[in-house]
């Protein structure tokens, strides 16, 4: 068995969440690399929630549609699943809680009385996820040690309890399908806002600014929790308005600052982006997106914001959006994506989404290219101190208050060179093309890149193009219907040379996006391409393979 | 010395403008506590979007000319960058008591040590005459030309109740008094808010009226919050009474950057060290 998928439901409360990362971290010991959705719905207690996971001996990074273990809590969790259950799936479920009737014959199942098991060990019952863990662990063939170590280390309250309790479970199953080990060694599993969060410290943030909102706060808290051991700021002001205003005040004293938000959130921020391409004030933004308009879907997934961030902000100014497709890209391009806002002093956006952000994958540092953090422009002290100064590629010298040599004066207004107010013509024209300048170099230094990404078979005249979250989709359907996919990483300034190449003698473009309107679709149009399909998803999940294959099937 | 703080800007305000007398006294506080010591590259103005928010061009030291309403959350962030800088923002009664108002009660909040100026002129002057915050009821202005049907909002009880720890009102006709708040304002360690009453000569001219109501504060407390309170009561901004000026309430009291992370600002040792730790436990 080569490729398994873990489906645990349950109430929201339940734990299902911290029990689906120790499920996966089990697995992760026999050496497979994970994929974790998750499904939940915008509320505390109560509401159906579950999270799957697949490990498999390679990369993965989208679910599959058939369960292989059914882990159900709760009624719903087998009502709503049993339709995908694979012929030998396993259902292990509390029997106190769920009854379980029209199995096929090759189903089989492990019963676990939770109530009665918590009851006689007097365990709270969010310790029912764990007896249940303690059962997988069994029926697919994994040893005690093997769940008895990742118990120990993911567990920090009560962990003889849970042990105990979870060893009850292992007790009363047996082996009913084994999953194999794969002779490599066990990586990391993150979510792709923890590669954010550590792609920005590598590159040097220093000040990390939000207003919590899904699904973008996991980066306030992992930051907030480990401000003290990298030296970092974090705050949590009164509104987005607020967060990038400070963000730019923080820019302004020359700290490497980022804010996090989603769509709603970066509307409030539209005005103070606007105000960070008039000060050429770096600052990175991550946007994590989810179904709008409006407040939407909070906790699930989204392409539709890619139009607003391309284009929010009054006036015309230069930006970079970056748009990663998986963790370890993520944790690249936030560097990059830090590095380049000082580098040409200008906002930077990481656009990503639910999926991607609070997704759990396998992540593999080694296997990414060495990046290392950039130091801005900074002035030479030789003529006097300009804010403003109006150079080749736009870029001005920069200097950090307090200076006894230079004034430093940032200003909202057209300025010139000094930063005092002006509305003279001349120079109005002078300082515009300064700052749409730094584009083009900008982009010429995202051309010495390989920011536009080709995966399947590259002679394919069939290619499927896709941003962000839907490249793991795209890249297995690719490899079964012998397809092409290109991916573009960065979406602003759009690196058009090496688009061009690799779409190559492909024919055919399908794009393949999360939202209604085909908004990628629209852009490459812009640029003077024609898309032959789309394969659009607005339903705030993510494309299962199964799901993309049937629809690409359809188009090609 | 006061020559040296000019800019090349020409200065746009109307000639009569109280801004004039805000700008004079300001820039006499400055040399004042050069003077005393202060170094003015440690110094950071910010202002708004008004008539006000001009006099960050009209001075040659660092500034942030920043968008409407939003001048108080990047002094924030510069105090929090560097705790030894003096900041002060310029502000206007559109600006921080009408579009960023919520800047302001959580500065307050804070105790942030930044000082914050508003330009009071009850009227927005840069776009021609509308009523502001502080306007009082009936209000004749070009959005509302039969009167407002709102009350005006006073300020000072606002940041009195929000945290503020030090509070002051001046009118821009009295340079020595502004010059002297401004600097009591810049020195005290916590969120100062001074409101000048700035007479606007062309859309509200109230020179006569605030002539006549100032008085200076004499025997006040102002470490005493119910005095404070009461004499920021006596007016309300709207019906008839004395005009209190001077300072109302002043209070020693922990400020937000004393209580914040400053190990913030030290460099970060073996940090590929630690992301990898990070992974490591994420097996």
């Amino acid at each position: 068995m080569d490729d398994i998928s873990v489906l645990i439901g349950g109430k929201a409360g339940f734990g299902i969440d911290t029990a689906s990362l120790i499920i996966a971290r089990i697995l992760n010991q026999l050496g497979l690399r994970i994929y974790i959705y998750r499904d939940y719905p915008s509320l505390i207690r109560g509401g159906h929630t579950f999270s799957i996971i697949r490990a498999a001996p390679e990369k993965v990074f989208t679910h599959r549609e058939n369960i292989d273990f059914l882990l159900a809590l709760n009624q719903d969790a087998f009502n709503f699943h049993r339709g995908k259950l694979k012929d030998n799936a396993v259902i292990i479920y509390d029997s106190d809680a769920l009854k379980i009737e029209g199995l096929a014959p090759g189903q089989k199942t492990v019963e676990l009385p939770l109530a009665k098991i918590t009851q006689e060990e007097k365990a709270p019952e969010i310790t029912r996820n764990t007896c249940i863990i303690g059962s997988f662990a069994r029926a697919a063939g994994i040893s005690w040690e093997t769940a008895e170590q990742v118990l120990r280390k993911n567990i920090g309250k009560e962990i003889d309890l849970n042990l105990k309790i979870a060893r009850r479970g292992f007790d009363d199953a047996k082996e009913l399908r084994k999953i194999d080990a794969q002779k490599q060694k066990p990586l990391s599993i993150i979510t792709g806002n923890d590669a954010v969060s550590l792609g920005l410290i590598k590159a040097g943030l220093k000040t990390y600014i939000a207003y919590p909102m899904t699904p973008s706060s996991s980066i306030l808290h992992f930051l907030a929790s480990k401000a003290e051991e990298f030296n970092l700021k974090v705050l949590h002001p009164e509104s987005e308005i607020s967060v990038m205003l400070m963000a730019l005040g923080s820019a302004f004293m020359g700290e490497k600052t980022a804010v996090g938000t989603s769509g709603g959130g970066f509307c409030l921020m539209t005005e103070g982006l606007s105000l960070a391409g008039m000060s050429e004030l770096p600052v990175v933004i991550f946007m994590g997106q989810r179904p709008g308009p409006s407040t939407g879907l909070p906790t699930y997934s989204s392409q539709a914001d890619l139009h607003f961030v391309l284009n929010a902000g009054q006036g015309e100014f230069t930006r970079l959006v970056l748009a990663p497709g998986d963790p370890e890209e993520a944790y690249y391009l936030s560097a990059f994506a830090l590095n380049l806002a000082w580098r040409f002093q200008v906002p930077a956006i990481i656009l990503s989404d639910k999926n991607l952000g609070e997704g759990n994958f396998s992540f593999d540092l080694d296997s990414l290219p060495k990046i290392e953090e950039e130091g801005p422009l900074i002035w030479d002290r030789k003529t006097p101190y300009q804010r403003y100064l109006n150079t080749k590629t736009g870029i001005s010298p920069l200097a950090f208050v307090p200076d006894k040599d230079a004034v430093i004066k940032i200003n909202s207004y057209e300025h010139d060179e000094s930063g005092i107010t002006t509305e003279d013509a001349q120079m109005t024209k002078i300082m515009q093309e300064k700052r749409l300048r730094k584009g083009r170099y900008l982009l010429e230094e995202i051309e010495k890149h390989e920011t536009i990404k080709v995966y399947g078979n590259k002679n394919a005249s069939t290619a499927l193009i896709c941003w962000g979250s839907n490249k793991g989709s795209c890249i297995e359907v690719a490899l079964g219907l012998d397809l092409k996919v290109i991916q573009p990483q960065v979406l602003a300034p759009f690196p058009l040379e090496q688009f061009r190449k690799a779409v190559g003698g492909s024919t055919k473009l399908i794009c393949v996006e999360s939202n209604a309107t085909g908004q990628f679709a629209r852009l490459l149009n812009q640029h003077g391409f024609k898309i032959d399909a789309q394969i659009l998803k607005y339903d705030g999940r993510p494309f299962s393979f199964e799901e993309l294959q049937a629809e690409a099937e359809k188009v090609l | 010395m006061e020559n040296k703080l000019n800019t090349s800007a020409r200065i746009d305000w109307c000639p009569g403008c109280g801004n004039f007398g805000i700008i004079n006294a300001f820039k006499q506080a400055l040399v004042e506590l050069q003077a005393e010591g202060l170094l003015l590259e440690n110094v950071v103005l910010l202002s708004g979007i008004g008539q006000h928010a001009k006099i960050v061009d009209y001075l040659n030291v660092n500034s942030f000319y920043s968008i409407h309403g939003r001048s108080i959350p990047p002094a924030e962030a510069i105090k929090l960058a560097n705790p030894n800088l003096k900041v002060i923002c310029f502000s206007g009664d559109g600006d921080s008591y009408g579009e960023g108002i919520e800047h302001l009660i959580f500065a307050a909040k804070r105790n942030i040590d930044i000082s914050v100026i508003v330009h009071n002129n009850r009227v927005y002057a840069l776009t021609t005459g509308q009523y502001t915050p502080t306007s009082p009821l009936g209000f004749v202005g070009r959005s509302t030309p039969s009167g407002t049907k709102e009350l005006p909002l006073n300020p000072l009880e606002l940041m009195l109740a929000s945290g503020a720890s030090f509070l002051a009102r001046s009118v821009s006709t009295s340079i020595p008094q502004m010059k002297t708040i401004f600097k009591e304002a810049i020195l005290h360690k916590g969120f100062a808010l001074v409101d000048i009453l700035q007479v606007c000569v062309i859309f509200y001219n109230m020179y006569e009226y605030y002539n006549k109501k100032a008085y200076e504060l004499k025997d006040h407390n102002f470490q005493d919050y119910r005095q404070a309170l009461d004499k920021i009561r006596e007016w309300d901004y709207n019906t008839d009474a004395p005009i209190a000026t001077g300072i109302f309430y002043k209070k020693e009291a922990p400020t937000f950057e004393s209580r914040f992370l400053l190990q913030a600002n030290k460099p970060v040792l073996d940090k590929e060290e630690k992301i990898k730790n990070i992974l490591d436990a994420a097996v």
